[in-house]
């Protein structure tokens, strides 16, 4: 008999405690649209805030009652907006999201220091205490504030201290756009991987004085693209990305180096059998890689051509072609190597 | 009602016998949810909650229903019972009525329910009091158990503050993240040690 009491009294709570529960779940049941749950399982849960929204869930809600648009989450792009509308059986058209870029390379190898800082390892912080250790006004600091505000892990301070953002991690939610004090980064469409790393408004030799690879607005980069593509502004040269202009020529004229090209090896033009050795692509050539004589086939030098397309639709009889294409594999220095 | 009786057993569950940095229980989201301020408040909040309302409903089981039977020995089992039943309670009540708070604080319920803290007030308010060296009171208990969780919020709350400091100050490569938090955390016991000073045992013997 005494064994049974104890046994009667924890059944007789858990019964008991067991009945609230059920009772108080029905009586507070939430109703919640099924859609919700369902885009809130598309989008990437970061909670980063990009849509304006507080939280994902908040978004989900937002976009399943009609109160936001589909397109809406930055981090997710194209991929998320298409699977949010194929949950809600609407159309949209989007194109890719973008991606962040640091417009600065000068790192200790190139930008020269004025001061040591030894305080806390923060941009900002750095900020205040004398404008930052580099000579130049708008140089990277690398200490890292933008690297905290990537909620992607996309962004790192190489061992050159300056920030570099890794484009496969990079999903363009801008968070780190925000982040840097000196407004370095910058957003630009994922199909154009050049960029001018340099964000210095000095020119000439000033700038040479305390960085390699400053702009120093010489302007050759604006001759060499198509008339507007690049704008001299404030003496740094403004891409627009809006047009065809692919800005292949402007890498390689820079006497500096300041721009960068995400893409480590360019396809290569190859002239076929078709030539008739008119000779009319070689003056659209920048670098001077096409040679030969008039009436026989022309060659391209692989080691000069940068792949620029200039002389593509140039020829009368379609023998210009790119070889080696994005996406393709390659061999250079006798690797082979996929872009 | 003995008012000075309450301020002692609040002292003495903030400073003295702060359940992190005294007692050492609730380790796990002492460190675990120690990295940013605003989450190791909202965490102290969650918990001070629960250990109020669980020091009540404790209380009340075993003054009402254990102790009248002679079940004494069914305290633990009956109070992690009660604790995650209530537990539950208040995070359904918390979505309903409250979706972002629910968002905020929806993940720290969860590990409330198996939290050693509300457990260990549970047992010690089912014990003597230390300043009358009588059993607890129902207010007593409770006061006891939401003093104890004030306690556990100044150490999270600490702790978090220093964690946010120490995220941007230069550590030696071996000692980031976890075990520079585990050698301050020992620094704070260390300082808290002092407030053995204000215990009250002494005059509340003799008063």
């Amino acid at each position: 008999m005494i064994g049974v009491f104890p046994v009667f009294t924890l059944g007789a709570m858990g019964l008991f405690f067991g009945a609230v529960l059920g009772l108080t779940s029905r009586k507070l049941h939430i109703r919640v649209d099924a859609k919700t749950d369902k885009i809130l399982g598309v989008l990437p849960n970061i909670n980063c805030g990009a849509c304006g929204y507080p939280l994902c869930r908040g978004f989900a809600k937002a976009v399943s009652e009609g109160k936001a648009e589909p397109t809406g989450c930055v981090p997710g792009g194209f991929k998320t907006a298409h699977a949010i509308a194929d949950i809600l059986g609407v159309t949209i058209s989007v194109t890719e999201a973008g991606m962040a870029v640091v417009h600065c390379k000068g790192g200790l190898k190139e930008a020269a220091e004025r001061s040591v800082y030894r305080g806390i390892m923060d941009c900002h912080a750095a900020m205040v205490a004398g404008n930052g250790s580099k000579v130049c006004a708008d140089g990277c600091l690398g200490l890292g504030s933008c690297v905290s505000a990537c909620p992607f892990g996309a962004i790192s301070i190489t061992a050159n201290n300056v920030a570099v953002v890794n484009p496969d991690k990079c999903n363009g939610c801008g968070k780190c756009v925000g982040s840097c004090p000196r407004a370095i980064i910058g957003l630009i469409p994922r199909v154009h991987k050049i960029f001018l790393a340099c964000s210095n408004h000095d020119y000439g030799a000033k700038v040479k004085k305390y960085c390699s690879v400053g702009c120093t607005a010489c302007g050759l980069c604006v001759k060499s693209a198509a008339p507007g593509a690049i704008e001299m502004k404030d003496s740094l040269p403004k891409l627009d990305y809006s047009g065809e202009e692919n800005f292949i020529v402007a890498v390689h004229k820079c006497p500096s180096n300041c721009f960068v090209d995400l893409v480590k090896t360019r396809p290569k033009v190859n002239i076929d059998v078709k030539c008739d050795g008119s000779g009319e692509c070689v003056k659209y050539c920048p670098v001077d890689a096409i040679h030969g004589e008039p009436g026989r086939r022309y060659v391209v030098d692989k080691d000069k051509c940068i792949g620029c397309g200039l002389c593509l639709n140039k020829c009368h009889v379609h023998a210009i072609a790119l070889w080696g294409g994005l996406g393709y594999a390659q061999k250079t220095k006798g690797k082979w190597q996929k872009m | 009602m003995n008012l000075a009786g309450l301020i002692q057993i609040s002292i003495g569950a903030v400073l003295i016998n702060n359940f992190v940095l005294a007692r050492m229980l609730g380790l796990c989201p002492f460190l675990g949810v120690s990295k940013k301020l605003s989450s190791a408040l909202g965490m102290g909040i969650a918990v001070t909650f629960v250990m109020a309302m669980a020091s009540l409903c404790t209380w009340c089981a075993d003054a009402f229903v254990l102790a009248p039977y002679g079940l004494e020995y069914l305290q633990t089992v009956v109070f992690i019972l009660i604790i995650a039943s209530l537990v539950q309670l208040v995070e359904m009540t918390v979505q309903k009525f409250s979706p972002l708070l629910y968002e905020s604080l929806g993940i720290y319920l969860p590990l409330i329910t198996t939290n050693c803290a509300v457990l260990g007030v549970a047992l010690i308010n089912t014990g003597t009091n230390p300043y009358s060296g009588r059993a607890f009171t129902f207010v007593e208990a409770f006061v006891n158990g939401t003093m104890s969780g004030v306690g556990f919020t100044v150490a999270l709350v600490l702790m978090a503050g220093i964690r946010e400091k120490l995220d941007l100050a230069p550590i030696a490569k071996p000692l980031e993240g976890l075990p520079i938090a585990f050698l301050t955390a020992g620094l704070i016991a260390l300082a808290f040690l002092g407030f053995v000073g204000l215990g009250f045992s002494s005059f509340a013997a003799g008063g």
